[in-house]
């Protein structure tokens, strides 16, 4: 049983349940006038004014103003969770395409047994899916780690992709979005930073109702109290 | 005020604009930009990996645009295919979007720009550029600004705002003009220039000045296609 690790994800919060003033954005709009107002991530200073710098929601937390992004690519950041596939074996480890501009490297010694350099497709093999945890990101490449809780190789079900912007609200606060999906259909699955999905079942019938679930949830982006309304979903779609 | 155009508008009238995002699902960004007949699409893939690698730069992305007018775009076919008009269009989109980019938070990756002219009418690479800079801000690129685009011509003597097929091919008099211009959205900063035809120095500066009024319009355009996808 793989359990997903809902503490890395605390810094993303569920956009659904707090009372700030949110308005959407495009870039080079000033968000804020004064002096009073700090730029946050997404956000500069131009002169007295606070200028979005992405695409997204701009959301006032105090004196601090941020921009959500809606869209983009996944920037990988050190312990986030993805979900990869092997892409090749090297001497030392295993090439792992993460879904971003460069490939993740896992070193043979974060395999939990040990494993015979001649014979490390016995282990990973090409095509195989993990998920890791990205332990650096240095200009000359991002390395995994595959020691821990919920870690490891991804056997059997399926993967699919969803906006990397999305998984937050996928996950829901400290974890409620992706228990209720749990519950409801029985299936396991771990949602990686990247936008990776997988998802194993019992059958393929709950399996396919997980993808149907995630894939409603990533397309409502400014819906709040999203959790309450999938329990409604689930009634409706059983 | 005896000069009209051919197709009946004021001299500073657009043509109707639509805008619309997220029109391509496979792509990080994307967006549709129409001036009358003329339909321009975008799609932006990446930040992704960029060979061959001499090509990369340490320090940031780099933008790579590929303009294309398609074969049934136009009234006869147009071979398909890269030409020398297509390879200077894509160079001129990526000199006037590059500016409004922030590409230091991805070294070594490249950002992919695809322009597509489905239905040209003049005024393309205009289209192509403010439908670029849609698709750019929904692909959740980091940007100082949207980039807005517009053809202004002169006919004779007469400055106009979107010039058409039947104005740029204008014969009578001194002739036509087509002067596209790209510029930041909230900044007098120009990132495109061209100037196809003769123009006295004195009536550039007016030219100009209409250009300012029509991007003002162009943003509103770009900016309700971005916000209105949310609204609901």
């Amino acid at each position: 049983m793989k359990e997903f690790e809902t503490k890395n994800n605390e810094e993303y919060e569920d956009m659904g349940s707090e009372p700030v003033s949110r308005t959407v954005v495009v870039p080079g709009e000033v968000v804020a006038t004064g002096e009073d107002f700090l730029p946050g991530e997404g956000a500069r200073r131009e002169g007295s004014d606070v200028v979005a710098s992405r695409y997204g929601l701009a959301e006032k937390i105090g004196r601090v103003v941020k921009i959500i992004p809606f869209s983009g690519a996944f920037i990988p950041r050190r312990n986030n969770v993805v979900i990869g596939r092997v892409s090749d074996i090297v001497h030392s480890g295993w090439i792992i395409d993460i879904d971003y501009a460069q490939n993740g490297f896992l070193p043979l010694m974060e395999s939990p047994r040990f494993v015979n350099k001649n014979e490390m497709d016995q282990f990973l093999a090409i095509g195989d899916v993990v998920s890791a945890k990205i332990w650096s990101v240095s200009p000359k490449g991002i390395d995994l780690a595959m020691k821990g809780k919920g870690l490891g190789k991804l056997e059997g079900g399926f993967v699919f992709r969803v906006n990397p912007s999305r998984v937050p609200r996928i996950i829901g606060r400290e974890g409620s979005m992706i228990n209720l999906i749990k519950e409801k259909t029985g299936c396991n699955i771990t949602i990686g930073q990247n936008g990776w999905v997988w998802v194993k079942g019992n059958d393929i019938d709950s399996e396919l109702k997980v993808r149907k679930a995630i894939e409603f949830i990533a397309e409502k982006v400014l819906v709040s109290g999203l959790t309450e309304k999938m329990e409604k979903w689930f009634g409706e779609n059983k | 005020m005896a000069f009209k155009r051919p197709d009946g508008r004021k001299l500073d009238e657009i043509r109707p604009m639509t805008a619309k995002t997220g029109i391509i699902p496979n792509a990080d960004g994307s967006a549709m930009f129409t001036f009358g007949k003329t339909v321009a699409i975008a799609a932006v893939y990446g930040p992704r990996m960029l060979h061959p690698q001499h090509m990369q730069d340490p320090k940031s992305a780099i933008l790579r645009v590929n303009y294309d007018l398609l074969s049934f775009s136009v009234a006869d076919r147009k071979k398909p295919g890269p030409s020398r008009r297509s390879q200077e269009i894509s160079k001129v989109t990526e000199w006037a979007l590059s500016p409004a980019l922030d590409l230091k938070d991805f070294p070594n990756t490249v950002i992919d720009v695809q322009v597509y002219i489905l239905q040209a009418d003049a005024s393309t690479r205009v289209a192509g550029i403010n439908a670029a800079s849609m698709a750019l801000a929904q692909a959740g690129i980091p940007m100082r600004d949207l980039v807005c685009a517009v053809a202004i011509g002169k006919m004779d003597k007469e400055l106009v705002v979107d010039v058409d097929k039947d104005e740029e091919d204008f014969e009578d008099g001194e002739g036509a003009t087509d002067i596209p211009l790209a510029r930041f959205a909230n900044s007098d900063e120009f990132t495109l220039l061209q100037l196809d035809g003769k123009i006295q120095p004195e009536v550039m500066n007016k030219a100009i000045a209409l250009a300012d009024k029509a991007m003002a319009k162009i943003y509103e355009v770009q900016k309700k296609a971005l916000k209105e996808v949310h609204s609901e």
